[in-house]
């Protein structure tokens, strides 16, 4: 029941940015939508909570000002050694250990791992992923931890 | 809008701007695949990060800077997706990763 009516919130803020029409008319229609569309995801049995993940949200509120940081500093490390005539680069590949980790945890963990510049996930398995890091600093930071630990409190509020 | 406001769309369309083109660089200065991801994402994030940012700003309060800051969102999760599904890819199709190590033994 928590999940339909975030989505039913969440359609609905999408309906009125995107189409910013306030006539009773085509909000009346916009609410037929988003009526349709809720059913067919409780028929599909897509409320739960991987479809729609709002017991996530208070931790992603939390991780994401640290995650745009992360972003904007690995950023300007690539950026430095793409520009350097050197090219100073040490290409690696690890293995990066997520076995506490729930199946949207992980997702999330690999996710934040490709945004980041300087490193990829090549891999997701049900224990680890396999990284691809551009610099072996940027490999070091992520084998200490912290970010692992970050999604872990996301994951369980 | 303000001349502060100006000023700072201004900027951060320049910022933006510059990253797209070290994204580029990136690409064509990395020797394989796997490393030009990494310059790819430079120009994914912070280059279209800081271009929509100022967008947002130069567009001012109201419904297109929420459609700006959504598009943003959009990417955030669009990038790592694509990314991922090229590094995959690319790992499936028996391409080895250009390493540090190996090149060193090899001279």
């Amino acid at each position: 029941m928590r999940n339909a009516i975030a989505l039913i919130v969440i359609l609905s803020g999408t309906w009125l940015l995107l189409s910013g029409h306030t006539s009773p008319l085509l909000l009346s229609l916009g609410l037929v939508s988003v009526a349709a569309i809720v059913a067919c995801a409780a028929r599909l049995e897509l409320l739960d909570e991987e479809g729609v993940p709002v017991g996530l949200l208070p931790g992603l509120l939390r991780y994401g000002p640290w995650l745009v940081i992360q972003i904007i500093r690995s950023n300007l490390d690539v950026a430095k050694r793409i520009v350097n005539p050197k090219l100073p680069i040490h290409p690696t590949v690890i293995h990066v250990d997520a076995t506490d980790h729930t199946e949207v945890g992980r997702v999330t963990y690999a996710n934040s791992i490709t945004l980041t510049p300087g490193t990829i996930s090549l891999d997701v398995s049900e224990d680890a992923i396999e990284v691809h890091a551009l610099t072996e600093e940027a490999a070091n930071d992520l084998m200490s931890g912290e970010m692992g630990r970050r999604v872990q409190r996301t994951e369980r509020p | 809008m303000s001349g502060l406001t100006d000023l700072l769309s201004m900027a951060l369309l320049g910022i933006g701007t510059l990253f797209l083109l070290i994204g580029a660089t990136g690409l064509l200065r990395l020797p394989d695949v796997f490393t030009r991801l990494h310059g790819a994402s430079v120009t994914d994030t912070l280059g279209a990060g800081a271009i929509l940012l100022g967008l947002a700003l130069a567009a001012g309060w109201g419904l297109l800077m929420g459609k700006i800051l959504a598009l943003l969102l959009i990417m955030a999760l669009l990038g790592p997706s694509t990314a991922h599904a090229l590094a995959r890819a690319a790992t499936h199709g028996f391409r080895k990763p250009w390493l540090h190590e190996t090149d060193k033994a090899e001279k």
